[in-house]
């Protein structure tokens, strides 16, 4: 009636530590990838965002302004059919009434020299964009006429660069502000989630009487989170390119520890909710509470210069800002991470507090 | 050589918003020695899960001086974590993994082989639902997963939380023999159940629990015997005469009723020889006193588990 096990247990491989993490890490990645509804929300969610948003705000590059001429209008004799698509209206009436139902971006009327522009209010941006090439168009028209006249006069150009790389294309913009919200969700969600899991299935308190110790297991879980960002943002960033035209700068691999890094912060911010909360649904709900207000004070769908002040002044304290910013900076504008290290410096911060504030308020004894 | 388990004065007092407070486990002490096989025996929030945690070092108690294999189960030690397996009153699992992939992560962690792991998911017949995600599995199956899980690192103490509480009686008779049969190996086993007659099928000695305290702590033999009740014998009414009744019952208590003679005898065996000789066996039905009798002693209130 003796033990067999005192030999066994001296034969035990160094390293104990190592092994337990690599079967943990294991088993809780085989339980994600099995999890359907995990892939939804990381993967599928953030792309159905991109299709709609990305037709909502248009489809790009290639839409020329939709001009409705009212009568005769012999400036747009010129025009460039590539900047302008020109319908013909009998009078301002018609006009209007068509860009009331969205049907054109802006009127034209020309009154002899004076050329009025109506730009849709129906849809205020692109009749914005339509009004400010309409006046381009009758500045060079200008320009052409003073130089026929003048013609040893030297004529100021103007020659736009155009800030963002070109084309302010919606999807440069919107791409890694989706990215960072779908990272956001992903983390936040998770950590909540996950947590609150383990308060239901003790987990957590079978494996405290394990070998492994409870840093190991963790440090398992945060792995398989980190792993599933690096994977959520390269099917993300293969998408938008290859779907949708967004062009990726060489210095897009430095996504990588971005997201990583936001993950840090996302997951803390999850840990603290999933301490509050007891049930799964309240779980969802204080993170959908805290993820979706972030996602909208931090241009993730939305430029934030063109958001009211306020917002923009919000924004400031919001992970997803930073990380909106930063992907932009690098995966979109090119820049070098030298340029985007405040924002890395906002980021590791705000996850060190996050995590200290979660470490604080946790009650173990609840796992 | 140490005890296996040493407890002395354990206190822990659970503090809720709305429930107030709940003195869980006030005061208990008890010695389990290696080898032994060793119940915890009490009704529905007695403190079996609360004491048993604390003493695995899942929960640090108020007050009160805990040694597991002869050191603290606090703070985490993998060396003692290492010699001990745990079945929790809730069965806990990694999500979406199947019987294996869960019991073989479980022997990684313990750095046991796939082999041992699959004999003990044969030990506890789950070899046919391998393949079966945890969460498919029936309640009773989930639990024979946890104690396999529980024995796959080939320990010395083993903890089981009612561990047959979901298991059909056929199950439950081969979960007997299966702690048994560890027991037998030379390992020390605690258990905690509300089934008396689990607690003396299997146990050593018993302790019996009620509100946060240990009433007592015997053998299952010990506690009948330190009772001194007497057998009960019951038979059909109507085969024998009154004043036959009154003889036969020599001055002990007899009641009746329901068509039934219930006689309380010190000498069961007189009293069987002569019911025999008579014929009157009819519906004859011989009762000892049990652990259910000893509990409604030991804490005055009836067993209701
Ligand atoms: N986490 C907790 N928080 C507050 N009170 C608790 C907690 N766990 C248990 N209790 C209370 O402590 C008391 C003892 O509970 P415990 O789980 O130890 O009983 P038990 O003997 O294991 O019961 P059962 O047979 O139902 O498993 C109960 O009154 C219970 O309500
Ligand atoms: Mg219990």
């Amino acid at each position: 009636m003796s033990l067999d096990t005192a030999e066994t247990r001296t034969e035990r491989p160094q390293g104990g530590g190592r092994r337990a993490y690599l079967s943990l890490y294991k088993a809780l990645g085989r339980g994600w990838i099995r999890d359907r509804s995990q892939i939804f929300f990381t993967i599928l969610l953030p792309l159905m965002f991109m299709v709609l948003l990305a037709s909502v705000f248009g489809g790009g590059d290639t839409a020329a302004s939709r001009i409705v001429a009212v009568g005769d209008v012999a400036v747009l004799d010129g025009a460039d059919p590539e900047v302008f698509t020109v319908t013909g209206a009998s009078d301002l009436d018609e006009a209007l009434a068509m860009l009331r139902e969205g049907d054109a971006d802006a009127a034209v009327v020309q009154d002899g020299s004076t050329v009025r522009i109506y730009p849709s209010a129906t849809n205020s941006t692109s009749g914005a964009i339509a009004a400010g090439n309409l006046s381009a168009l009758v500045d060079d028209v200008n320009v052409e006429v003073l130089s026929a006249a003048a013609p040893n006069e030297p004529v100021l150009e103007t020659d736009i660069e155009q800030a963002d790389g070109g084309a302010l294309k919606p999807i440069q913009y919107l791409a890694p502000g989706i990215l960072a919200w779908g990272v956001a969700i992903t983390g936040v969600f998770g950590a909540a989630g996950t947590i609150v899991d383990w308060k239901r299935d003790k987990l957590l308190r079978r494996l405290r009487l394990t070998p492994a110790s409870v840093g190991t297991f963790l440090s398992a879980k945060v792995s398989v989170n980190l792993t599933v960002a690096v994977g959520q943002t390269a099917v993300f960033l293969a998408v938008a390119a290859l779907g949708f035209g967004l062009h990726l700068s060489a210095w897009t691999w430095f996504a990588v520890p971005l997201v990583l890094l936001g993950t840090l912060a996302f997951l803390a911010i999850g840990v603290v909710i999933g301490g509050v909360a007891q049930t799964s649904p309240a779980a969802a709900g204080l993170s959908n509470l805290v993820t979706m207000p972030m996602a909208f004070v931090s241009g993730a769908f939305y430029p934030l210069a063109l958001s009211p002040e306020w917002v923009q002044w919000i924004s400031y304290a919001s992970p997803m800002r930073y990380l909106n910013e930063a992907l932009q900076s690098v995966v979109v504008y090119g820049e070098p991470p030298s340029a985007v290290l405040p924002q890395i410096g906002f980021l590791a911060v705000f996850a060190a507090l996050v995590a200290l504030l979660s470490w604080k308020t946790f009650k173990f004894d609840e796992l | 050589m140490d005890a296996a388990i040493e407890v002395a004065d354990l206190r822990k007092t659970y503090r809720g918003r709305r429930t107030g407070e709940v003195r869980a486990v006030d005061g208990v002490s008890f010695r389990v020695e290696r080898g032994e096989f060793f119940g915890i025996l009490g009704p529905n929030g007695a403190g079996k899960t609360t004491t048993l945690e604390i003493v695995e070092g899942l929960r640090r108690p108020d007050s009160g001086e805990v040694r597991l294999l002869g050191r603290s189960p606090w703070p985490h030690s993998p060396e003692l974590t290492r010699r001990l397996g745990v079945q929790l009153q809730a069965s806990a699992f990694f999500e979406f993994l199947s019987a294996r992939e869960q019991i073989e992560t479980f022997a990684e962690l313990y750095g046991a082989s796939k082999a041992r792991a699959a004999e003990m998911l044969d030990l506890v017949g789950l070899t046919e639902h391998a393949n079966v995600r945890c969460e498919k599995l029936s309640g009773g199956q989930q639990q024979r997963l946890s104690i396999a899980c529980a024995l796959v690192g080939d320990p010395e103490l083993v903890f089981l939380d009612e561990p047959t509480a979901a298991l059909d009686p056929q199950a439950r008779r081969n979960l007997w023999d299966l702690m048994r049969g560890i027991n037998a190996e030379g390992r020390t086993v605690v258990l905690t159940t509300h089934y008396m007659e689990e607690a003396e099928a299997l146990c050593d000695r018993v302790a019996i629990m009620d509100a946060g305290k240990i009433k007592a702590v015997d053998s299952p033999a010990g506690f009948v015997r330190s009772l001194d009740a007497p057998t009960r014998v019951t038979v059909a009414a109507g085969q024998v005469s009154d004043e036959r009744i009154k003889e036969l019952a020599a001055g002990e208590a007899v009641t009746g009723g329901d068509g039934t003679v219930v006689f309380e005898t010190r000498d069961p065996r007189e009293l069987l020889t002569a019911l025999a000789s008579e014929g009157a066996l009819d519906g004859l039905a011989v009762r000892t006193a049990n652990l259910e009798d000893v509990f409604l002693h030991v804490t005055g209130r009836e067993w209701r588990a």
